[in-house]
């Protein structure tokens, strides 16, 4: 007889139970959930996963990939036994080393990011489940999805069929956040590998957190279901008409961006009022009705307020400005506030009629209201944009051009502006040349602006600097008109089929996810190169969020973007954006079906084998070029723990540590080869996994190295090994140094390079290794061995 | 020379350990001859006009040349290098330079042993600055020079916030003082 108690119900089953007036057989009852009888696929070893049940698969990794701690200071100051000085081997008051104050901090951050996304889920579930009712069905792509949630089956071992089904895994994935977050309390975890491990669970339960969050949304507002073709919309600071009342939407989580659309709808008053969107509430809301259109990423929010365009301001939650409020107010635009974890010290005003609300906001008596109810929402902001609009007249604070040569004329050149930018930008010299009347210089900074205005805080004459920047760019700014594709959602089982094998095989170079927030070093563009780059290459790429905008954000000599120009499939040469934030588990997604679909491995609760799957045979990328938020770092670990590996741009170093191999140490890249259980060196595939990268130019090179995998084919190491030559050179200027590491056999040397490696591999004293099937889990050779 | 022993990027404090400052370019010139086992890891900005319309690439090639300290180019700075005839010893990521430096029993690119003195030069303020901590805290017996014109505290020593001019007239001691031209 098995007694199991899952989580959170209580399951009972017997095979035979013999009492004294009865023999029940194949007793199964469970209290307060249902039994998927109906799933033949049998259950994994980890059902619904505690913090430490995967813990030696991280320490595998960790082991391979060993931390390299990145402190910001000497100092911890979480405790009022601190602040303690941890520099050199000190230990703090707790006892706590540097090593371990670090990994704590990426713990802090990932579980910051997991609870938040995981928060993000529930309002939204429990939103649509009062809506729309819990057996409201989901449905990710009719006949062409057949495994609806990979990362929640594979993680909790269920396949939720309706909206009621979610609750289940996001009460686990609260769970497992708090657990996390209560390791970082003084005096509990003190191990920084044991922390790293958490990390990792709380990346895990991120991926749960922000796949329901999609799948949920997806289903009941009909966004496109892994739509190929999902429609085109527009995107950037010129798309709007605006002479028309303007909804600027800002945030993440959409109800109250879609009561706007539904009010409108209503209303018939589409095409009178325009709505648009900043972060990925405008990805989302754009999924909703094409009407809607994207203003850009999280470094476009003070720009556009300080403009003046939106007449009304909805915020609902995660990497809004502290300020917007304030700003706002200075350009006399009311805001919205709909989030309860958003509240701006706004009254809450969810139960007062609207019609108060609307004349309350309209006549200025007060700068914003408190929303709960995304319905209210729809109704007064659109009726308080329209009755505002007139009265606004688009207000704008953005200086005269004489006031910035004024200003240039009075700057001191004092340094301060430049010592506050994240990238060093030359405001001083920009400020100089203004004063002689060239606006050029200042405009030229707000190409690689990421619209912190720390510059503006710091000025001592309280220049509003961020300001002259959008004012001197301003023509270009009204220029910025793109097309995106709307995110797509899932990848449908029928692209796994066709690609898995390829990608498994190396035959298709990689794939490559481009994610995370804008907080670029020198500006969007970048992230468009690189997209690119990968496209021409036919490696398959895939965007989501901010990154998604601004690989929109470049056209060609023909005025498309990369959008317009390649297929929205999940295939060689394809650039598919999967959506917001929330939608970044559809990228894991594929990597997990893969190994399901092509190589029919069990995902149900079996984490540990499919990552094994995953990390040795499917050459995925991240990159999260502009990373800034927790969200951006629990995100990057739900990859790592499936062994993918991440690069983050350079402000991306500020993440505490990188999780890094090393290529010079032969005895870290063994694998057992399944078949025969021997150790076989595969050589450093891939080399890290997670790491920063100083330039575009690296991160490129870096991309084409990292999808080496031990499985690959020759002919697939021969693709791989091409782009990464090809990259190295043209980028670097000579062939890399290291390209003896990747070849097992001369079949796995471009045929067009052959005589030039042969010298390098004669040189190096070059051996020839085995391909093996490759596994870094003893439990899966199939061979016995000792 | 001005001296402000402040971090370049205002917010960039490192608490109680922080950089000495090198007030004068013998104590570089100093510092180089007494170590055993110096490198040179230069960044991408040495690649990039200054002020001066000059490229700070230029002064590592001739301090390599004068002294013979190996250089490691990260990110694409191997580009330039090569450009200009000179061949660095290494070219990896900053991350893995940092990484093998930590760890104190690599025995170097040339497998002769442990460096002892690195110095720093032309890497984004703040991801020098998060590898120079990764150092001071977890390396041993590395000390650590930030060669840029920007105070950088996790460095044991670095320049203040230096005059671009002022930073070319203290390379061009260092260089002449170190025996280059």
């Amino acid at each position: 007889m098995i007694i199991r108690l899952t989580k959170k119900n209580l399951h009972v089953k017997a095979k035979e139970l013999k009492t004294d007036v009865a023999v029940v057989k194949d007793l199964d009852i469970s209290i307060g959930k249902i039994v998927d009888k109906t799933w033949e696929e049998p259950e994994g070893p980890t059902p619904f996963p505690s913090i430490t049940d995967l813990r030696d698969w991280d320490f595998k990794l960790l082991n391979r990939y060993k931390p390299f701690y990145l402190p910001f200071c000497d100092v911890c100051c979480l405790c009022t036994f601190g602040k303690c000085d941890l520099s050199g081997d000190k230990r703090g008051a707790c006892g706590l080393n540097m090593a371990a104050q670090q990994s704590r901090i990426v713990l802090l951050a990932c579980s910051i990011g997991a609870a938040t996304h995981t928060a993000h889920a529930r309002h939204l579930v429990h939103h649509l489940i009062e809506k729309y009712g819990e057996d409201a069905p989901l449905d990710q792509g009719g006949l062409n999805i057949d495994i609806e949630a990979p990362v929640t089956r594979l993680v909790c071992g269920i396949r939720p069929k309706t909206l009621g089904d979610l609750e289940d895994a996001i009460d686990w994935a609260e769970r497992e956040v708090t657990h996390c977050l209560s390791a970082t309390h003084t005096g509990q975890e003190g191990n920084n590998i044991d922390f790293e491990s958490k990390a990792f669970h709380a990346g895990m339960a991120d991926q749960v957190g922000m796949e329901i969050a999609d799948i949920a949304q997806i289903s009941v507002y009909n966004f496109p279901k892994a739509d190929p073709e999902a429609p085109l919309i527009e995107l950037g600071y010129g798309v709007a008409d605006f002479k028309k009342p303007t909804i600027l939407v800002i945030g993440h989580n959409v109800p109250s961006s879609i009561g706007i659309i539904d009010y409108l709808t209503k209303k018939r008053l589409l095409n009178q009022v325009e709505v648009v969107g900043i972060c990925c509430t405008a990805i989302d809301v754009t999924r909703y009705s094409t009407a809607a259109k994207i203003i850009g990423p999280i470094s476009w929010q003070l720009r556009y307020i300080r403009n003046g365009l939106a007449d009304l301001i909805v915020v609902d939650e995660q990497c809004i400005r502290a300020d917007t409020l304030e700003e706002a107010q200075k350009v006399n635009t009311p805001v919205i506030a709909s989030s309860p974890k958003n509240c701006l010290g706004l009254e809450n005003s969810t139960d007062k009629p609207a019609s108060e609300l609307i004349s309350a906001l309209t006549e200025g008596k007060v700068p914003g209201v408190l929303i709960f109810d995304p319905d209210k929402v729809g109704e007064v902001a659109v009726e308080t944009a329209i009755a505002v609009a007139p009265k606004r007249n688009k207000f704008s604070i953005l200086p005269e051009v004489d006031e910035i040569i004024e200003a240039g004329k009075a700057c001191t050149e004092c340094n301060e502006c430049r010592r506050a930018c994240p990238n060093n930008q030359p405001i001083p010299d920009a400020m100089k040349a203004a004063a002689k009347g060239d606006l050029n210089p200042l405009a030229a900074i707000l190409e690689e602006c990421v619209g912190c205005a720390r510059c503006d805080s710091a000025c001592p004459n309280d220049f509003a600097l961020h300001s002259f920047m959008v004012k001197a760019g301003e023509k270009d700014c009204w220029e910025e008109k793109f097309k995106m594709r709307a995110g797509r959602g899932a990848i449908q089982d029928i692209e796994i089929r066709e690609v898995g094998g390829p990608i498994v095989m190396g035959e298709i170079p990689g794939v490559v996810a481009l994610v995370g927030c804008a907080n670029y070093p020198s500006g969007n563009k970048d992230v468009a190169e690189i997209a690119e780059e990968f496209a021409k290459r036919r490696f398959i790429v895939t965007t989501s969020g901010c990154a998604a905008m601004s690989a929109a954000m470049v056209k060609d000599e023909d005025g498309k973007t990369i959008y317009e120009k390649y297929p929205g499939g999940f295939e060689a040469g394809g650039v598919l954006n999967v959506g917001s934030c929330v939608s970044n588990p559809h990228i894991a997604g594929a990597a997990i079906k893969i190994a399901s679909i092509f190589a029919k491995r069990n995902l149900r609760a079996n984490y540990e084998e499919i990552a094994d799957y995953i990390h040795n045979r499917v050459g995925a990328v991240g990159l999260a070029w502009g990373a800034m938020s927790q969200k951006a770092a629990s995100i990057a670990s739900g990859f790592w723990r499936l062994g993918i590996p991440v690069i983050v741009g350079p402000h991306g170093s500020k993440y505490r540590r990188m999780l890094l191999g090393r290529k010079d140490k032969e005895e870290d890249w063994y694998v057992y080869d399944a078949r025969t259980g021997d150790k076989v060196y595969v050589g450093p595939t891939p080399e890290h996994l997670f790491t920063t990268a100083e330039t575009k130019e690296e991160a490129m090179v870096m991309i084409a190295k990292l999808c080496m995998r031990p499985n690959d084919t020759t002919k697939g190491r021969s693709i791989k090994l091409t782009h990464y030559i090809d990259l190295h050179k043209r980028y670097y200027g000579v062939m890399p140094d290291d390209i003896h590491l990747f070849i097992r056999n001369k079949m796995d040397i471009p045929l067009m390079m052959k005589p030039e490696i042969l010298k390098i591999l004669e040189e190096k004293g070059w051996k020839e290794t085995k391909i093996p099937d490759p596994t870094l889990l003893k439990r899966m050779i199939r061979k016995k061995v000792d | 020379m001005s001296a402000k022993a402040e971090p370049w990027q205002t917010a960039e404090i490192a608490g109680p350990q922080k950089a000495l400052l090198i007030m004068k370019p013998e104590v570089v010139v100093a510092m180089v001859k007494r170590a055993k086992r110096p490198i040179l890891v230069v960044g991408h900005l040495t690649t990039k006009n200054d002020a001066e319309n000059e490229k700070s690439i230029d002064y590592v090639i001739r301090l390599s040349k004068a002294t013979g300290i190996p250089v490691v180019a990260t990110a694409h700075t191997a580009h330039e290098f090569v450009k200009q005839g000179f061949q660095p010893a290494a070219s990896m990521s900053a991350m893995d330079i940092g990484n093998r430096l930590k760890d104190s029993n690599w025995n170097g690119l040339d497998g002769k042993g442990p460096y002892d003195l690195a110095l720093f030069m032309g890497l984004p303020y703040y991801m020098e600055f998060v590898i120079l901590a990764g150092l001071k805290h977890f390396s041993t017996n590395l000390k650590t020079i930030s060669l840029d014109r920007y105070y950088n505290p996790h460095a044991s020593w670095s320049f203040p916030n230096l005059k671009v001019k002022d930073w070319h007239q203290t390379f061009e001691t260092i260089i002449n003082k170190l025996g280059g031209n």
